[in-house]
C-alpha cells in the first residue's frame, strides 16, 4: 500500500479538472465570438466591408466616437466623486468605515432593471429631478432621453467599482509622509498634489481602467434612458440585430468594442498588474 | 492610527454620496405602494394594489418561475465547472494556467452587448433560442468567473497537507475529498452559487435577445413593463427583488463571519 502518493501525480492530473469548464466556456463563449468575428469580415463577402462601412458611415463613426466620449465623461465624473469619499472612508473609525462600505455597495445590491426603473421615474418629464431644479429656478430639465441622464444613472453604478480600488490604495498610505512634508514646509496643497495624489496613483488607474471598460458596453441603461437620436454602440449593435438581423454589421461595431476593451486591458495590464483582481468585485452588465 | 474627524465640506460631499448611491432604493420601495396607473412619484395614494397584481398574473408569475429556474439551474451548472475549475488552476502546474485563468474570467469583462449577441447568432441556429436549455447555458458561462473567483479565495487559506495527513492515516482518495476537502471550501462553493444565482437572476441583456413571447424572465418582463406599456407591477417585482438580494448576498457575509469564530 502507498500511503502517500508521489508528489508529481496528482499535479498531473489536475489539469484535466479545468476541461469541463473550458470545454463549456468554449461552445457557448469563445465560439459564438468567433462565429460573430467571422461573420463580420466573411458576409455578405469576404473583406473588410463592414468595417470600411463603419469608418465611411458618418452616423455610425459619431455613434462611436459619442460613446467613447460618453465613457470618457462618465470615468471623469465617477472618479471627481469617488475620490474624496474614498479619502473619507481611510479618515473615519471602523464603524463609520463599515456604514460607508455598505452604502458604496448598494449599487450592487439593487437589481439592475429595478436600478433603471427608479432611474426613469426620477427622470422622468414631471419627474423628482425636474421638480428640484425648477424649485431653485431652473426650467425643463428633463433627463430622461439624454446622454446627460443616462450618465448619472451610470455615474451611480460605477461607483462601486472606482470607490473600492481608491480605499484600496488609499489605505496602504502612509500618513506620516504628509505631517514629514507639513513640516518641511509644504502647504496642504502642494503636500496632497506631490505625495499623496501619486501614492495613489494605481488605485486611481486601475478604478478608471474598469469603469471605462464597463461604461463602454452598457446597453439597458442607454436603450431605457437615452434616445436613439443620441445613441451608443451597444444601442446601434442591439437594433442592428433585433430590427435587421444583421450580424455581420453588428459583429464589425462589436468587434471595434472588443478591440479598445482588449487595448485598454492591455495597457492598464503594463501599468498595474492583471485586472482580474480589481473586476471580480462583481460584474455588472447593465 | 487614531479616528479623526471629518471637516464639513468632506461630511457634506460623503452625505451627498451616500444619498446618489441610495436614491434608487428609497423611490423603488414607495413606488410599489402606490395606487395610482402611472409612475408619478411621490404616489398620490398607497395601495398593495401593484403586490396584488404581480402575485395574480399569469404572466409576471410565470417569468418569476423561469428565472428561479434558469437561476438555480446555471448556478448549480456553474458551481461544479466553477469548483473544479478553482481546483485545476490552484493544483495544475502548466505554463497556460495563467492564460487559462483570465479567458475563463472572460464573461466577466468582456462588453455584455457582444457577448449577448454572439450567442444570439449561434443559438438561433441552433434553435436554442426561446428555450430553457438556451437560458441555462448562456447564464452559466457568466457564473463561472464568480464561483471560481470565491472557491480560490476558500483554496488560498487551505492547506494542502491536510490531504497527506488523511491519506496518511489511510484515507482514500473519494472519502479525504469528501470529509476533508469539501467541507474546507465549502463557504467558497456557496458564495459562488449565490453570486451566480444573483448573475442569473439580474441578467437582462442576454436573456432580452433569447426570449420569446412563450419564456420570458423576470428582468425581461420588468423592461418590457417600461418600454411597451407603462405597467406599475415593475415597482412590487423591483421592491420584492430588492429584498430578495439583499437576503442572498448577506449569507455569504454570514457563513463567512461563522468560519472566522470557528
Amino acid at each position: 500500500m502507498t500511503a502517500i502518493r508521489p508528489a508529481g501525480k496528482p499535479r498531473a492530473r489536475a489539469h484535466w479538472l479545468l476541461l469541463p469548464a473550458a470545454a463549456v466556456l468554449l461552445v457557448v463563449f469563445f465560439y459564438p465570438l468567433a462565429t460573430i468575428l467571422w461573420r463580420s469580415i466573411a458576409e455578405p463577402e469576404f473583406g473588410p466591408g463592414n468595417y470600411l462601412a463603419v469608418l465611411g458611415d458618418a452616423v455610425a463613426l459619431r455613434v462611436v466616437l459619442r460613446t467613447l466620449g460618453t465613457a470618457l465623461i462618465i470615468t471623469a465624473v465617477t472618479l471627481l466623486i469617488a475620490y474624496p469619499y474614498a479619502y473619507a472612508m481611510t479618515l473615519v473609525g471602523r464603524r463609520a468605515r463599515g456604514l460607508l462600505t455598505l452604502l458604496v455597495l448598494m449599487p450592487f445590491w439593487t437589481s439592475l432593471m429595478a436600478r433603471n426603473f427608479a432611474w426613469y421615474v426620477l427622470e422622468q418629464r414631471g419627474g423628482v429631478i425636474e421638480r428640484a431644479f425648477a424649485a431653485i429656478g431652473i426650467h425643463g430639465v428633463t433627463l430622461l432621453g439624454s446622454v446627460a441622464g443616462v450618465t448619472v444613472a451610470m455615474v451611480q453604478v460605477m461607483l462601486p467599482f472606482m470607490v473600492l480600488p481608491l480605499q484600496n490604495a488609499m489605505l496602504g498610505i502612509d500618513r506620516g509622509l504628509l505631517h514629514a512634508a507639513g513640516s518641511l514646509g509644504a502647504p496642504r496643497p502642494t503636500a496632497f498634489l506631490r505625495i499623496y495624489l501619486p501614492l495613489s496613483m494605481p488605485g486611481v488607474l486601475s478604478g478608471v481602467s474598469v469603469v471605462f471598460i464597463m461604461s463602454l458596453g452598457f446597453y439597458i441603461t442607454p436603450a431605457l434612458l437615452g434616445t436613439p437620436q443620441q445613441a451608443l454602440v451597444a444601442q446601434v449593435i442591439g437594433t442592428r440585430v433585433n430590427d435587421l438581423l444583421d450580424f455581420p454589421g453588428a459583429g464589425a461595431l462589436g468587434a471595434v468594442l472588443l478591440v479598445i476593451t482588449l487595448v485598454v486591458l492591455a495597457l492598464l495590464g503594463r501599468v498595474a498588474g492583471p485586472v482580474g483582481a480589481s473586476m471580480t468585485g462583481g460584474g455588472d452588465r447593465g | 492610527m487614531g479616528e479623526r474627524t471629518l471637516g464639513w465640506g468632506l461630511r457634506l460631499w460623503v452625505t451627498l454620496v451616500g444619498l446618489l448611491l441610495v436614491a434608487p432604493t428609497l423611490i423603488v420601495i414607495p413606488m410599489s405602494f402606490g395606487a395610482g396607473s402611472t409612475f408619478r412619484f411621490p404616489p398620490e395614494h398607497w395601495s398593495l394594489h401593484w403586490y396584488a397584481e404581480f402575485f395574480t398574473s399569469k404572466q409576471w408569475l410565470a417569468s418569476l418561475a423561469n428565472s428561479l429556474q434558469v437561476g438555480l439551474l446555471a448556478a448549480a451548472l456553474a458551481t461544479v465547472l466553477g469548483t473544479a475549475a478553482a481546483f485545476g488552476i490552484d493544483r495544475a502546474r502548466f505554463r497556460a494556467r495563467g492564460v487559462l485563468r483570465q479567458l475563463l474570467m472572460a464573461p466577466m469583462i468582456l462588453p455584455g452587448i457582444v457577448v449577448a449577441v454572439a450567442i444570439y447568432g449561434v443559438f438561433l441556429r441552433w434553435q436554442l433560442n426561446g428555450t430553457m436549455l438556451g437560458f441555462v447555458l448562456a447564464h452559466t458561462v457568466l457564473g463561472v468567473p464568480f464561483v471560481i473567483t470565491s472557491v480560490q479565495t476558500s483554496l488560498a487559506h487551505y492547506d494542502p497537507t491536510m490531504e497527506k495527513a488523511a491519506a496518511c492515516l489511510g484515507a482514500g482518495r473519494f472519502s479525504t475529498l469528501r470529509r476533508i476537502v469539501l467541507p474546507l471550501i465549502a463557504p467558497g462553493c456557496v458564495s459562488g452559487f449565490v453570486f451566480a444565482f444573483a448573475t442569473s437572476f439580474d441578467e437582462v441583456v442576454i436573456a432580452l435577445f433569447l426570449q420569446t413571447p412563450d419564456i420570458k424572465t423576470l428582468p425581461v418582463k420588468m423592461y418590457e413593463s417600461i418600454v411597451l406599456e407603462i405597467d406599475p407591477t415593475i415597482a412590487a417585482a423591483s421592491s420584492l427583488i430588492v429584498v430578495l438580494t439583499t437576503v442572498l448576498l448577506l449569507v455569504p457575509q454570514f457563513l463567512r463571519r461563522r468560519s472566522h469564530h470557528d
